[in-house]
């Protein structure tokens, strides 16, 4: 094992768990505000990478396919948790039952839209290629990933911590009812976490359909990475999701590099770990 | 009687009330009835779109007869294997238990192939593959009711091993594939007939079914391998394609892949990443006999894309189940006897070329070197040389090759590793 | 409970009776739902009766189907050795990972469990040298039991299962009525207050999670037997998905119920599938719909009428 592949299987694990990031930061949050496990959060993330195929197809524009493809889910989201979800507020059973029966509705759309054809989605010419250090090729496109991540990742700690709905939404995570009690729109700010989980989703599975491809399946695939970074992580923090992304993408990597007969292992096990010894994740609370 | 219970009796009512009206008509109507082909193909789930080539390819053919062939109707029956081979055994059971078909094809998956070789022998059903290639299905572990209209998994592989290395300078390859036995049989084929040669494989890595990420597999390709040698499908074989080239290695080491990586299943999706790979399969849609171009140019009509294998294959073999049809006079009720016309079709024109079926019941057939070419804007797998008859035992002798064991993950031993 | 009892025995004498007049298939989506069903029933005694929802049942069953795979096809193996390693294995399974999981509660309960039967998948899929990976294993021999009839005709197997599945769900049942049961339903209601009681709340869940395991298992061995053919779809996610599904459908904390609702999932993915390419999409409504309608399944639904 050369220098080399230190370094490029560790940028590499970064970029994954960039992804990762985009993918499982608004789950958290809707975790921790709602207390929801969202089964067809890895359902966004697919049609997300659909949605914006067609946009790339009928405009030729990656930006536009970005923001359609994750404003297009953010509405499917608040459909879906205005019209349905709510009615079983409370109900965590009933609401991880009612996210599983969309999952399998949205993975038939999917097939009924798009066919079963896997695509990727055509990315502009400056992102293509490889970047080069010496002797080392990065992709530009894994290195874009990475800057999208980071400045995502800016924008929701800047609005969480420094803006009053920020505090807000902290406020909910913490203990909705009292949240509630101090006059603060629960239900609204639900709405809207949704919204922004699923808007993220999407915008993760536009900008990862390029790499990754847009295929039918693709939800259930990422489905479990978004809940292991979550679960690592600590449930509705924002720093775990990220801890969290990052670790899961490294783990995920150098297990498949290392111990190729124990990749899945390698991941889910210290996992399991931290679980034992840190029931709520790295960074969630009780 | 209570309310609950009564709820109760009439769900177990209802439960095999519904077990009764699906055992449905019966065998009293046969002879005179339609004949009926269950197909089974993968419509849901991950592996649709293939299922949708293996339909369209099967239904271009029966509507080209009109569903008619010896005086008697053909009834096509399609059940949904969701992709997995429980549910592809389950609806096996129905087509045979309850449709009656006379003939059962299809099936995407080696593992369902193995899983139906008990069943239909047991059954003494006739049954075609068009699409499942692991070799043992016709090799070490026939059945007696199966014939493999399709291919085997190694059958082109031994091809290209031999091809490459007497027309190419790579002596040095690495190979990657999807880690389950299509991909070992494929890597397989492959490494013995070019190690036989001379050629050595330096590295064999395995990639898992459920890859999206390859980055983690690229970053180890050895240094010094003149070219790597690449088995995936579906969408394994777009992620592949593509991030082989986005990681910089397509500009200092050529790829080679089997067939079904730059399948018309998926070439039309992939973009110039894809120029220049070479592969070898058993058809390309850039065949330009004119039995395939009608072929191609009918399917397209069809269904709106380039035939892929997929659809070729599952074309050629209702024609192969409608000759064999014809063969005993629609008498398909004798089993036995149809089983053996099924097995002696031997004909010339299928768009793929000239097939007939060996003693173990694979295909003899011609196997085609192939490379991505653009042609007017589009790409296509341009055939640059043509091996007729290929056996699945290649050059070898039968007997002496089944003696040796199955390809796997560690057989052929990577020896120079 | 006599009259549910009384109506489990009608569908069950019922479904005897006709099964030698069914024909093949019907009888073999008949045998698949009575070997689900106690895999539901099984997650009914975490779910229903202790409050604990799994997402990762699939993991038990997946664990006594392996374990009976490879050693009947590569140790040819028993139904004896089978049946009793499988079974344990699953516990043992259930065991390691209820230390885990039980110190969690609600969704966290939910999560970790789904994670817990990712480890399961990873290692059935990844493993390839035990497990054969994506592959699966398949020519699972039937057993031989030593009856004058051979259990690969559909019906011999039909009816092991038949009695396979009325054994489990009279041992389920006299579980859930015993004083542990009450406990166990205690704790379902308030933990708090059972705590208070000075009742060792953790260990009463503990067991559960490993005797619904190990029930879980059961089904597994059957299911092993039954399809001859072994692979990571059976630890899915999906299939543990499934099972949630079954017993909330049915209703959950009635045994009975969960046993309906595998057999209903069953008959109408078999059923639906046949005239329509678009049953996924159908199912996943009919979930919907059960969960706004009939939030307590469909025993639930029924229950709530006579009121």
């Amino acid at each position: 094992m050369t220098a080399e592949f230190w370094i490029i299987q560790t940028f590499n694990g970064l970029s994954y768990g960039a992804l990762l990031f985009l993918l499982a930061s608004g789950l958290s949050l809707i975790f921790g505000v709602m207390r929801i496990v969202n089964l067809a959060h890895g359902s966004y993330f697919m049609l997300g990478g659909y949605v914006g195929l067609s946009v790339v197809w009928r405009t030729g524009s990656f930006a536009a396919a970005v923001l359609v493809g994750a404003l297009a889910i953010a509405l499917i989201g608040i459909a879906m948790e205005r019209l349905f979800l709510r009615r079983l507020s409370g109900q965590v059973l009933g609401q991880v039952l009612m996210t599983i029966g969309f999952a399998l509705i949205f993975q038939d759309a999917a097939l009924l839209i798009w066919g079963g054809d896997p695509y990727t989605i055509p990315v502009p010419g400056p992102l293509r290629g490889v970047l080069r250090a010496g002797a080392l090729s990065f992709p530009t496109y894994r290195a874009f990933i990475v800057v999208v991540a980071a400045v995502v990742a800016t924008l929701l700690w800047l609005a969480l911590d420094r803006t009053r709905v920020g505090a807000r939404i902290r406020a909910a995570v913490d203990d909705a009812e009292m949240a509630q009690g101090v006059g603060i729109n629960v239900p609204l700010l639900s709405l809207a976490v949704f919204a922004l989980g699923a808007f993220l989703a999407a915008m993760g599975g536009v900008i990862g359909g390029a790499f990754l491809g847009v295929y039918p399946g693709a939800d259930f695939e990422v489905l479990p990475y978004a809940f292991v970074v979550v679960i690592v992580g600590g449930l509705g923090s924002l720093p775990g999701a990220m801890v969290g992304s990052l670790l899961v993408g490294l783990l995920d990597n150098f297990g498949k590099a290392l111990f190729p007969e124990l990749s899945y292992f390698t991941l889910f096990a210290p996992m399991a770990l931290i679980l034992a010894l840190r029931p709520t994740g790295l960074f969630g609370r009780a | 009687m209570t309310r609950r219970a009564l709820v109760l009796l009439t769900l177990a009512a209802l439960l095999t009330g519904l077990g009764a009206a699906l055992s449905a008509p019966s065998a009293a109507r046969a002879q005179a009835g339609p004949i009926k082909v269950g197909l089974l193909a993968p419509l849901t789930g991950a592996a649709s779109a293939l299922g949708r080539d293996m339909v369209n390819g099967t239904e271009l053919y029966l509507d080209e007869i009109g569903r008619q062939v010896a005086g008697r109707k053909i009834e096509l029956i399609i059940e949904d294997t969701e992709g997995n081979t429980q549910t592809a055994l389950t609806k096996a059971r129905k087509l045979v238990d309850q449709d009656r078909v006379h003939i059962l094809t299809g099936g995407l998956l080696a593992s369902t192939g193995y899983a139906l070789h008990p069943f239909v022998d047991a059954q003494k059903i006739p049954t075609t593959y068009p699409v499942m290639s692991s070799d043992d299905l016709t090799q070490r572990k026939p059945a007696k009711w199966v014939v493999r209209t399709g291919w085997n998994s190694s059958q082109s592989m031994h091809v290209l091993g031999d091809w490459i290395y007497k027309n190419t300078k790579y002596r040095k390859i690495a190979t990657i594939g999807a880690d389950y036995a299509f991909g070992w049989e494929s890597v397989g084929g492959f490494q013995k007939t070019f190690e036989e040669n001379g050629g050595q494989i330096i590295q064999k890595i395995w990639a898992p079914l459920n890859t999206n990420d390859f980055s983690p597999f690229l970053a180890q390709v050895k240094r010094d391998a003149d070219a790597v040698f690449a088995v995936f499908f579906g969408k394994l074989a777009l992620q592949f394609v593509k991030q082989y080239e986005d990681a910089g290695l397509k500009a200092r080491v050529p790829l080679l892949s089997n067939g079904t990586t730059v399948d018309e299943s998926v070439l039309p999706q992939m973009g110039d990443e894809a120029l220049g790979t070479i592969s070898a399969l058993h058809y390309s849609a850039a065949l330009d006999n004119p039995v395939n171009q009608k072929f191609a140019k009918a399917f397209e009509a069809k269904a709106g894309k380039v035939p892929s294998y997929y659809a070729e294959t599952c074309y050629t073999n209702a024609r192969w189940i409608v000759e064999a049809i014809k063969a005993v006079g629609g008498k398909v009720e004798d089993r036995e006897t149809f089983l053996a016309a099924l097995r002696k079709v031997d004909l010339k024109d299928f768009p793929r070329g000239p097939v007939k079926i060996d003693a173990w019941g694979n295909p003899v057939q011609n196997i085609y070197i192939r490379k991505v070419e653009k042609v007017s804007g589009k790409l296509q797998n341009t055939v640059v040389a043509t091996f007729p008859a290929v056996s699945q035992f290649w050059k070898y002798n039968p007997e002496e090759f089944l003696k040796m064991p199955l390809y796997t993950r560690d057989y052929p031993p990577c020896k120079y590793c | 409970m006599s009259r549910r009892v009384a109506g489990v025995g009608l569908i069950v004498l019922l479904a005897a009776a006709v099964a030698p007049v069914l024909p093949a298939y019907p009888l073999t989506l008949l045998t698949q739902a009575f070997i689900v069903a106690i895999l539901a029933m099984s997650l009914d005694v975490l779910l229903g009766y202790t409050g604990l929802p799994s997402l990762g049942h699939a993991a038990y069953f997946g664990v006594a189907a392996y374990a009976v795979a490879i050693l009947a096809t590569e140790r040819q193996a028993g139904f004896a050795t089978c049946l009793v390693v499988g079974i344990v294995a699953a516990a043992v399974t259930a065991a390691a990972f209820g230390l885990i999981a039980i110190r969690a509660a609600g969704t966290y309960f939910l999560m970790i469990t789904l994670a817990l039967g990712m480890v399961v998948w990873g290692l059935a899929f990844r493993w390839v040298s035990l497990t054969k990976g994506d592959n699966g294993i398949s020519g699972v021999p039937r057993p031989e039991l030593g009856l004058p009839w051979s259990l690969w005709g559909p019906l011999p197997f039909f009816y092991f299962s038949l009695v396979t599945a009325v054994l489990a769900w009279v041992l389920m049942g006299l579980l859930v009525v015993s004083p542990f049961g009450m406990s166990l339903k205690g704790i379902r209601e308030s933990e708090s207050r059972m705590r208070i009681l000075g009742y060792n709340v953790w260990l009463h869940k503990y067991l559960s999670f490993v005797i619904s395991g190990t029930f879980a298992g059961l089904a597994g061995v059957l299911w092993a037997y039954y399809n001859g053919f072994v692979s990571p779809v059976d630890v899915q996610l999906v299939t543990s998905v499934e099972t949630l599904l079954m017993v909330a459908l049915g209703g959950p904390g009635t045994l009975a119920g969960p046993a309906v609702g595998a057999a209903l999932i069953v008959f109408l993915k078999n059923f639906v599938s046949v005239y329509t390419k678009r049953w996924l999409l159908i199912l996943g409504a009919v979930y919907i719909g059960v969960i706004l309608f009939a939030p307590r399944g469909l025993a639930g639904a029924f229950r709530g009428q006579r009121h």
